[in-house]
């Protein structure tokens, strides 16, 4: 048996979305001008911004979402799997700054940190995807979310979960993907990366937001539906209440992108946060933001849709007790809940800052949760397996388990084995003796075993062409000698 | 603060309760009281407490909006007669909002403008995704003596550099100061665009602005 966590009753769920599908409807949603004509074309009303959209259009928008998809790899296999209950990890995005780990002080991000961040998650099983982690300060900001692509696709072979940062981005940044995927119809048939796309609370899918959706849908590659309510900023206060607009604001989501293209895959996702009373910050690291996470996700999984959520992370300025309370907290609560994708690790800060640090050990946190989700192993007692009886059998009142071929053959299956980033040694041992200088030392590790991937020297071609074309488009500075 | 009736008016502020707070202010009118010592001794003591208690986390947002929209309704039944009396609440500055080209989110600067405005500035606030020349037109228009930029995204904090360089060009500062916000915004931010001064929440953001036109006090 799978364990599970469930918050919401079923009944919780249909009050959830019946409120959601009137918030369709009145207040409505606003949208840009790019998908008035979209939405008008399939009978919905759109006055002064705002779309009506019916219960029955969402409804049949919802039917033509595909339950599952998967994201592959360079060589071609899948890598992730959205849909029913498998759980994925990927780093979280997109901060300006990193935690230097001889200062211990935020600096800006460069094309090293995202670089070193690849190369960890690249090593580590616990990652499932890549994530465009961090902006690079010393590139063009025109082009700045183009480029974090372009440098994570050289250092990485995994899918990646990225993201625009404009309407007009996107496409130089499915163009680099194509050059990647032999083509726009080789990256429709096996995409490699799923992008965010971002509604602004309350009920609001901007221009920029809707562009993105459009576009996504037309290429055929994956979108992240992140809807971010801020319970009692920029959403009704209580949990049920933000997971309500949460939903209304993925089901307008799942509209647009439907009636662009049906059939084309998108995810149930989002950054729900509570807003903190005190400083008007979104606390990533709260019981309640993961309650939200947890909430929005079982009503995607209630519409069978392949979900997501933004966990693992933490408001902790460093790489402290409260980093790893809160991180490993909402890892096993994803976990349990099944979630999809979970964005999030190695970032500090309420998502201000990125740690390579905070990533290697978050990866522990995740191989917990993993190890949890797997649950209780009984044998088959059909096939009369016993649980203890044939070992003692063995043993009698010897004690002598360790010398079972039993516990040889299955202490791998039962117990994680962590990386020396967690610390079980008796005190006087060898190991460093704090976790931070652990990680530190876990990072060169990784990243000294780390091997790049050999591109073919025809798509590196295609991609500087891109990355060329893409700079003059946006006016910046050149950025390849 | 004696006063039972100035002490009212100061819990109706503290309590978030706007009804009470006209019903008092109109009872003032009523009795003679001067509008310009019912503001100052009785509803902007209020105010005062309120920001002092979210300063030290015994108040919380929610409470602070309440007492500002309390303050808002007491200022509006006593401003008519305050003018008829020239004796006009003194107003500790004037400052134009906004936030930053391409951000849309205003619930920092809402804040910020909210709790400004009902501790005596004047606010004139051009909404979401000011461009730089709207700040510019605006801050001359009206003599302002803070401009004031907020962003929530990192990729529109380039917005904040664009004002502060639109003003500089036209010859604005150092008269006008240029301030900054948002979730996203360091001190280190804020010196390499040369903003005078930058602040991550309402509260400090009253501090600033009281310190740049000179009304600031060691507490505030």
């Amino acid at each position: 048996m799978r364990p599970r966590l469930q918050l919401l009753s079923p009944e919780l769920i249909s009050r959830i979305l019946r409120e959601a599908f009137e918030l369709l409807m009145n207040p409505g949603i606003r949208v840009g001008s790019a998908v008035v004509e979209l939405l008008q074309s399939a009978g919905v009303k759109v006055y002064g911004g705002v779309a009506r959209i019916p219960e029955s259009l969402a409804q049949k928008c919802l039917a033509s979402v595909p339950r599952d998809f998967y994201l592959y790899n360079r060589r071609g296999d899948r890598a992730v799997h959205y849909g029913g209950d498998d759980v994925q990890f990927d780093p979280g995005s997109c901060c300006v700054q990193v935690l230097d780990p001889e200062a211990l002080e935020a600096r800006p991000s460069e094309t090293r940190d995202l670089v070193r961040i690849v190369k960890v998650t690249e090593t580590l099983p616990q990652f499932a995807a890549q994530s465009t982690a961090v902006v690079c300060t010393d590139a063009p900001g025109e082009i700045g979310d183009l480029y974090r692509l372009f440098v994570v696709l050289q250092y990485s072979d995994k899918p990646v979960v990225t993201g625009s940062f404009s309407a007009e981005g996107l496409q130089g940044m499915l163009d680099l993907l194509a050059a990647d995927s032999g083509g726009p119809e080789g990256l429709r048939q096996r995409p490699r990366a799923v992008f965010d796309v971002c509604p602004s609370p309350p009920l609001n899918w901007s221009e920029f937001g809707s562009h993105n959706l459009l576009d996504l849908a037309r290429a055929g590659v994956p979108a992240e539906i992140v809807s971010m309510p801020l319970a009692g900023g920029t959403a009704p206060v209580t949990i049920a209440g933000s997971v309500t607009q949460h939903a209304a604001e993925a089901l307008a989501g799942i509209t647009l992108h439907q009636l662009a293209a049906r059939g084309s895959p998108i995810v149930w996702g989002g950054a729900p946060a509570i807003f903190d009373m005190r400083t008007g910050g979104a606390p990533m690291g709260a019981v309640e933001t993961a309650m939200l996470n947890m909430a929005c996700a079982e009503v995607g999984k209630h519409l069978g849709l392949p979900t997501h959520g933004y966990l693992v992370a933490t408001d902790s300025k460093f790489v402290d007790a409260q980093a790893g309370a809160e991180s490993a907290r909402s890892a096993m609560l994803g976990a349990l809940t099944g979630i999809n994708m979970i964005s999030g690790a190695g970032m500090i800060e309420s998502l201000a800052c990125h740690s390579v640090e905070k990533l290697v050990i978050d990866a522990e946190s995740i191989a917990s949760a993993y190890r949890l989700v797997r649950g209780v192993e009984a044998g088959d007692a059909g096939r009369g397996e016993t649980l203890a009886t044939a070992m003692f059998a063995q043993t009698g009142l010897s004690g002598e388990f360790l010398k079972l071929k039993e516990t040889r053959s299955l202490f791998r299956k039962e117990q994680y084995l962590p990386s020396p980033v967690i610390d079980r040694s008796a005190r006087g041992s060898e190991l460093p003796s704090n976790v931070f200088t652990r990680a530190r030392a876990r990072v060169d590790e990784l990243v000294g075993t780390y091997q790049q991937p050999s591109l073919p020297e025809a798509v590196l071609q295609k991609f500087h062409t891109i990355v060329e074309r893409e700079t003059k488009r946006a006016g910046a500075a050149a950025l390849l000698a | 603060m004696s006063d039972p009736m100035f002490q009212a008016m100061r819990q109706s502020i503290i309590d978030g309760a706007p009804d009470t707070a006209t019903e008092l202010a109109q009872q003032a009118l009523a009795s003679g009281v001067d509008p310009l010592d019912a503001v100052n001794q009785g509803f902007a003591a209020g105010i005062t407490f309120a920001g002092d208690q979210f300063g030290c986390g015994q108040m919380f947002l929610p409470d602070l909006l309440a007492s500002a929209e309390a303050m808002k309704a007491a200022i509006k039944i006593l401003e008519p007669e305050m003018l008829k009396r020239g004796s006009q609440r003194e107003t500790l500055g004037k400052i134009v909002l906004g936030t930053a080209r391409g951000d849309i989110h205003d619930i920092g600067k809402n804040l910020v403008a909210t709790i400004l405005s009902s501790s005596g500035f004047q606010i004139f606030d051009l909404g979401t995704s000011v461009t730089p020349e709207q700040f510019v037109a605006k801050a001359k228009e009206v003599d302002a003596d803070i401009v004031g930029v907020s962003a929530l995204l990192t990729t529109t904090m380039a917005g904040q550099k664009a004002v502060i360089e639109a003003l500089d060009r036209n010859g604005l500062r150092p008269r006008v100061k240029a301030i900054i916000g948002g979730a996203a915004v360091t001190s280190k931010w804020a010196a390499e665009i040369g903003a005078d001064g930058f602040s991550r929440n309402a509260i400090d953001a009253l501090a600033l602005a009281k310190n740049l036109v000179g009304k600031g006090t060691a507490s505030a």
